[in-house]
Order: C-alpha cells, then structure tokens, then sequence
C-alpha cells in the first residue's frame, strides 16, 4: 500500500517527542473493523425483531445443539489463543515458529467452519432451511456471516503464510498485515461470543 | 448456460430505448474512435485509469458525475412531460411500467452516482491539498472506490438496454420489490449496482477519515483546520456508520429474492416495517453526507469572496457536529404513517425540528461573513447565494413535514417530492457547482467563464422555482407522488408550469456545457490562465501550490500556525519557508483497480442474469486480483530532488510572468 509514501508529516512530528506511533495501515483497519461491527450490529437488530417469528416452524429451543456449539466455540476460542503466539513470535522474529502457530490457528478455524457447515446442513435436510420461517431465516443470516468472515479469515491467513515464506519475510509490511488479521480474528471471536449468547443460549432458555 | 439472459432481453418493442441506444453507441464509437485516431490510449491508461493521484481521481469522479446528471435529467424531463401531457382523455407517451422505471431511476442515479460522485469527487481534490498532504492514506484503496462507483455507474444504465430496471421507487420497498411481485431483474439490477457501488463509498468513508486524522500538515490541529475538511471529516464519519446498514438491508432484501429466504416477504414472519426502519438508519444520514460537504464549499466560498474569515468559525464546527449526531435519531420522521405510535412519532419530529437549529446558525454565518465584506459576486458567488434563499425555503417546509400531524395529510404527496429537491437542488447542487467553480483553476490551471457561469446559475435559479414550487401547491390539492396519469382540471395548469420549470432547467445545464466549452477553448488568454495558482486570493493551503499542482503537491509540507495561515502569510509579505528540499517518497500507479472494478462487474452483471458460472469467474477474479496487488513489492518510487527543482522554477517564473503582466 505504500503507506510510507504518504506518512503523515504529524507522525514525524510524533517521533521528535519519541512517542509511539502506529502505521495508517493499521488505524484503517481498525476503522473497518469499526463499520464491520456496524454491519454485524445491523444483522442482531434484524434477528432481534424476527428471533419470535416462526411461522409454525421449530423453534431455537428444538433445534439447537449446545453441546455441539459448545465445542465450537472453545475451538473458536481458542484459535483466538494460537493467533496470540503467532503473533509473539512474530515479534521475536521467529518465522518458523509463527508459520507453525498459524498453521495450528489455521486448522482450527476450519474445524469450527466445518462443524458450522455441518450444523447447517443436517437442519436443512430436516426441512429447516432458511426459507421455513423469518426466524430461521435471520439465524442462518446472522451465523452465515460471522462464517464467511472467517473463511475469509482462513484465506488471507493460507495467503500471508505463503507471501511469509517467499521475500516478503517478516518485513514491516508483513508485520502490518499480521497486525491486520490479528485484529480480524480477535474482533471475530467477540462477534462470536455475543452470537453465542444472544442466538443459541438465548434461544434454548 | 445463460440463465434468464436471452435476446428477448432486449427492449426493441420500446422505440425510446432504441433510439436512446443509438445515439449511446454513435457518442461512444466516437469517444473510442478518436481515442485510437489520435494514439491516447497509452496515456489515457497510464495516466488516468491507472492513476492513484486524487486530483485526477477527482477529476474522473467528476466526470461521471456530469454524465450520470445528463442521465438523472433525462430521466426528469421525461416525467414532467409525461405528467404535461397525461390529463384526462390522453394516456401520455410513456405506459405505466417505462414510467416506474424512469421514476425509480431518475433517483437512485441522481443520489448514488450524480450527488455521490461528486461529492467524492469534491473531497478528493480538495481535502489533502486542505491539509498540507501529498496524498491520500490508502492510495489504492481511492482508485479501487473509484471503479466500484463506476461499475455500479455502467450497471445501471445497462438496465436501459438489457432487461429492464426496478419499477419501486429509489429505495425499493418491499414487499413490491420481492420475487412476488417484482419477478424481473429490474430489482436485481438496482441491489448490484448499489451494493458494488456502496463498498466504493465505505472505501473512500475509512480512506478520507484516516487522511484527515494522520496526515494534516505539522501545527494543524482539529481546530486549525478548513471547514471543507471538517466538512468532509464529519461525512467520512456518516458514511462509516451508515453504509453498512445500508449493505445488511439489501443483503437481507437479496437473500428474500435470491434464496427465498422471509425477511420482508407478507408471509412466513417477515416484518416490512423492518426494512424502512433499516434503509432510512442508512437513508437520513446520506442526506446529509451529500449536503454536509456543501456547506463546507459555501463556507469557503462566501469568506473568500466576502475577503472576510469566515465568521463564527467554531461555532460552525460545532453546528457541522450536531449536524452529524442528530442524523441518527431522526429516521422514523420518513414514515410517521407506519403508526409507530404517537410517543415515538413526537420524539422523532422534535428532533427533527431541532436539526434546524444548528443549520440556522450555519446561515447566519455566512450571512454575517458577507456583512461589510467586499463581496465579489462571481459564479460560486450567485450559487453560494442562491443557496442561501433557496435551501431557508426548503428547510422551512421540512420542518412543516417534521410535525407529525402535518406530515399524515402530506405524506406521499408531491409537497413531499418539492420539498426534498428543494434542499438537495437547493443546497447539494447548487453547492457542488460552487465548488466546481471555485476550484476549477486548482485543478486544471484555468478559470472557468463567468458570464457563462452566471446564465447557467439564473437558468438553475428560476427554472427550479417554476419546476417545484408547483408541486407545492399540487401536493397540498392531494396530488400524490409516482402517478402515471390524472383527471383532476385544477392540477393541470400547474403541471404545465412545472414542465417550464424543467425545460428552463435544461437551458441552465446547456448553458454549463457551453461554458465548458468557452472556457477550454479560450483557457489561454491571460485573463484566464492562473499563473499564481492563487486566483481568487484564497484562504487556504490548496491556494499555495501551483496550479495544477505536481504529483506529490507540496514540495516542501508547510508549517501551520493557526487558522488560514497561508492567507496571514500572504498579508503579511512572509516568503514561505527556506526549508532544504529532499526525495519525495510517492506510490505508484497500479491497475489492480481497474481489474477488481472489471471482475465486480461480470460478478455484478451474471448475478442479476442468474448466470452462476461466469458470477464465480468474477468472484475468483476480485480474489486473486487483491492477493497478487498484496504480493506486489513494486509500488512506490522516489521523485528526485533535481526534479521537484525544476518545477519549483518554472512555478517561479509563472508567478513573475504574472506579476510582470500586472
């Protein structure tokens, strides 16, 4: 992105009093995550309103399985914690115990989409799809996009992990771009934890 | 292999379209063909498709804006004619389904792609060289926005000759916009060329709002700042909180027609009240995202030309803030009849009311920046004026339709259609051509014609009075918005009013042309060159660098002492700084934006026409064109100091050739 080639003369000014300052990189990316948690916060309001329309169809109480979203969500979870030593040892500057970390982080994350594709599916095979009720069209809505956000996740962390290994290394850029997907991954887990209560537990009380 | 595409797709029955598709190829085989007669298209991409530069990025912008204005008023004279001729007996020429089409499009062009672009456009020239930056803080993320704005731009007037549009109004209710009853890809065409055009102006929100935070010159605090850059700071906020609303809601409308899914159907649970509560959340904060960044170029504009500052800067900063807050609890006044009940109604037309006050303190500063100013009555001038009375009449009758008991008896009406273009013409339009105005010469070196100018601003002025305050009147004898055909004798007269009203607009919009085209003919005569790259004796730092400026801008960033320090300088004969000058760090032009915009175009355009396969190939393109940009070590490069020299030079020369002619 060439971020230095626009480095803010106040960032200079900063470094005269020897204050830390982070790259415009990473402030955009927070602004993101910002209007990310606007949209998530959107998808809530519209399950909020519809979480009692079920059209004579089953309710959350019938349909979802704490044990299995249990586990989804200590796998998530702790993904979360193998970022964190991803990202540690990225600042020791040690690539091959990062890739490791990643890697581990990376297997995770597709257990829990797997375990989330699988739940999906075995609903729709009993004919409770999203199109059965605006309940249920919410809650795949809802649950479908924190997904997708981390098989996006998932892609761009198989993408750093390959430019990692080519001359890109761990040169600021890439610790930039670490910083980036560290935020996403985290502020998913967050996203995650309310799902978790206002969806399923909610649901089953 | 084609999905719902087939040649029957293809209005030939409608000879309109026809002929509006002749004359669409004739223009651009003409565009093409001189393009290639002449041997631009290597510096056509190279330096404009390509570029990451926002001075030409706003260029571009703006340029779309114009056409897509052409597009939007077509549409609008199309409609009074209609409304001129379909009295009684005679049906008009245009049958119901063209008539919805051109109403729903006539909007959704006009906000998203005319006033959008433009106003993009608007900060994008002005915002960094405001703040003393050398660019914008995600140079590719501005070029990605652009062509996204583009593709949702060439999706919709596509609709014109491939299928059809939306038949719903600009913000597509349901349940008329579901499957059920909207069947074709009118809808369709409308979510894509929306969505892809929305994640544009998200791009550009956190883009603009990182300029501004990171990159202002050293010494300019919040409160030294231009009020054009307050004003396009604060609309970076609205467009971060808003848009995403805006995306989930046509998201969820998509699901409903896609996959089948019961947000806003009638059946199965689905909630429509649900739908307006979230597009008007996105809706009511777009106004102002439009008409916030015209109250900057006012403001700008009136202390220049009044050679006053401005008055009452603080204050304006903190009405533009309000402004800004106040956006987010006013949205239910879009449809009091919903029967939220009367608590709630009471609530939102308070605060309705009460985002008058802050826009009256906004008129009498500016009112009171011209008092016992010198004021020069230039083109921006009789735009900034116009402004003042005509947005004060449209602000009063929004506070008519604020009340919640009024607004039941003029919902729906065409007093609602006259009041919101008496704000958006009155204070987004005529604002934005302030501006163009204004910094014109910034951007190209040469001043646009005044006489030229001022026709056009007294065609706009009266042509928008005999237009609208018509349909005051009609909206209040119970005429209703989007009717195709009427039988009532007392509103016909009026109809042939407002019909005037548009074709003396038209007159202001040919008078625009011709003065683009005196002014490019006749840019160097020395009365309209700008030498100084000063010409109006400005306040602002954009005013201290030549005009055009260079790549980079500013060959050595400025120190700011306070408010308008270039203009004190100026006064006070300082010579800016003697600072050494060094290697200036800039990125490079990329066409990774112009692929992405490719891809999300054949993403946008199979998804409407069901076409799965070739929707994946745009998929896999946007994907893999952003991993092998991540990949690319290649974009940045040095200017060297024996360059930014010589420029410096000829700058200086230009200057003295100036002061010499004087």
């Amino acid at each position: 992105m060439a971020h230095e080639a626009t480095m803010s003369p106040l960032a200079h000014a900063d470094d005269h009093h020897g204050e830390h300052h982070e790259s415009p990189n990473v402030f955009g990316f927070w602004l993101y995550l910002m209007t990310d948690c606007v949209l998530f916060g959107s998808i809530f309001a519209a399950f909020a309103v519809l979480r009692n329309q079920f059209a004579g169809g089953p309710s959350g109480k019938e349909l979802f399985d704490l044990t299995n979203v249990g586990i989804e969500t200590a796998i998530l979870l702790f993904s979360s914690i193998t970022y964190g030593f991803a990202s540690l040892n990225a600042l020791a500057k040690n690539k091959k115990m990062v890739l490791l970390w990643l890697a581990v982080t990376f297997v995770l994350g597709v257990s829990f989409v797997g375990l989330e594709l699988n739940e999906f599916s075995s609903m729709i095979a009993e004919g409770n799809g999203p199109d059965r009720s605006a309940f249920l069209s919410a809650f795949f809505t809802l649950v479908g996009t924190h997904g997708l956000h981390v098989t996006c996740g998932l892609i761009w962390m198989v993408v750093l992990m390959v430019q990692m290994m080519g001359p890109q290394d761990l040169s600021e850029r890439m610790m930039n771009k670490l910083a980036c997907l560290s935020l996403f991954w985290h502020f998913l887990d967050i996203v995650w934890i309310c799902v978790f209560s206002f969806v399923y537990l909610a649901g089953v009380m | 292999m084609l999905g719902k595409l087939s040649l029957s797709a293809i209005p030939l029955d409608v000879p309109i379209l026809v002929g509006t598709f002749i004359g669409v190829a004739v223009i651009g085989l003409a565009v093409l063909g001189a393009v290639t007669y002449y041997g631009k298209w290597g510096y056509l991409w190279r330096d404009w498709l390509t570029t990451v530069d926002h001075k030409r990025l706003a260029v571009m912008y703006i340029i779309l804006a114009i056409v897509m204005l052409f597009r939007g008023f077509a549409d609008a004279i199309m409609m009074r004619t209609q409304l001129a001729l379909a009295y009684k007996g005679n049906p008009g020429y245009l049958p119901p389904h063209h008539y919805d089409q051109i109403f729903s499009a006539h909007g959704t062009i006009m906000i998203f792609f005319m006033a959008m672009a433009f106003m993009t456009g608007l900060m994008n020239l002005v915002v960094p060289l405001q703040i003393g930056a050398r660019d914008v803080a995600f140079p590719f993320l501005n070029s990605l926005s652009f062509y996204m704005t583009l593709v949702g731009a060439l999706l919709i007037n596509i609709s014109l000759f491939i299928g059809e549009f939306a038949q719903c109004g600009w913000l597509v209710y349901p349940p008329l916009s579901e499957m059920q009853f909207s069947p074709g890809v009118g809808v369709d065409y409308y979510i894509w060329a929306v969505q892809i055009s929305g994640v544009g102006t998200l791009l550009t929100g956190v883009n603009f709002f990182t300029t501004i935070v990171k990159m202002r010159a050293p010494g300019m605090g919040w409160m030294q700042m231009p009020v054009f850059t307050w004003t396009a700071f604060c609309t970076t906020v609205l467009i971060m909180v808003s848009f995403p609303v805006l995306t989930v809601t046509l998201a969820l409308l998509s699901l409903d027609r896609y996959l089948g899914m019961h947000f806003f159907t009638n059946d199965a649970g689905g909630n429509v009240m649900l739908y307006l509560s979230m597009i008007w959340t996105w809706g009511h904060p777009e106004v102002y995202i439009l008409v916030i960044p015209a109250f900057g170029v006012f403001s700008e504009v009136t202390a220049t030309f009044s050679q006053k500052p401005l008055f009452g800067y603080k204050t304006m900063v903190y009405a533009t803030c309000s402004i800004m807050v106040l956006s987010f609890v006013v949205w239910v006044h879009h449809f009091f009849t919903m029967g939220a009940g009367a608590n709630v109604n009471t609530f939102f037309g308070i605060m309705t009311m009460i985002i008058a006050v802050p826009t009256g303190v906004k008129i009498f500063n500016w009112l009171f920046t011209m008092y016992k100013g010198r004021v020069e009555f230039t083109a921006p001038m009789h735009w900034t004026l116009g402004f003042m009375i005509t947005f004060s009449i449209g602000g009063m009758t929004g506070v008519m339709l604020a009340m919640p008991a009024a607004d039941w008896i003029l919902h729906n009406s065409l007093f609602l259609i006259a009041h919101f273009h008496n704000v958006i013409i009155g204070g987004v339009y005529f604002g934005y051509i302030a501006g163009m105005g204004f910094w014109f010469p910034k951007a190209f070196g040469f001043k646009l014609n005044e006489a030229w100018g001022k026709r056009a601003f007294w065609c706009w002025f009266v042509g928008f009075y005999l237009a609208f305050i018509p349909l005051y009147v009609l909206g209040l004898e119970g005429m209703t918005r989007r009717m195709n055909h009427y039988d009532n004798p007392d509103w016909y007269p009026w109809m042939l009013v407002a019909e005037v009203g548009a074709i003396v607009i038209a007159l202001g919009i040919v008078c625009q042309l011709t003065q683009l085209y005196v002014s490019i003919r006749d840019r160097n005569l020395p009365e309209n060159l700008d030498l100084t790259g000063d010409p109006w004796n400005g306040r602002t730092l954009e005013w201290s660098i030549s005009s055009p400026p260079p790549a980079y801008n500013f060959a050595v960033i400025p120190d700011i002492h306070g408010l308008d320090t270039f203009h004190t300088e100026k006064q006070l004969g300082l010579k800016a700084h003697g600072k050494p000058l060094a290697p200036i760090h800039m990125p490079k032009n990329t066409s990774a934006g112009v692929f992405i915009g490719l891809f999300s175009f054949i993403l946008g355009f199979a998804s409407i026409w069901y076409i799965w396969w070739l929707a994946a190939i745009g998929l896999i393109g946007i994907v893999a064109t952003m991993i092998l940009r991540s990949a690319n070590r290649d974009v940045d490069y040095y200017v060297p100091v024996s360059e930014i020299e010589h420029n410096e030079e000829v700058y200086s020369r230009r200057i003295a050739a100036a002061q010499a002619a004087e």
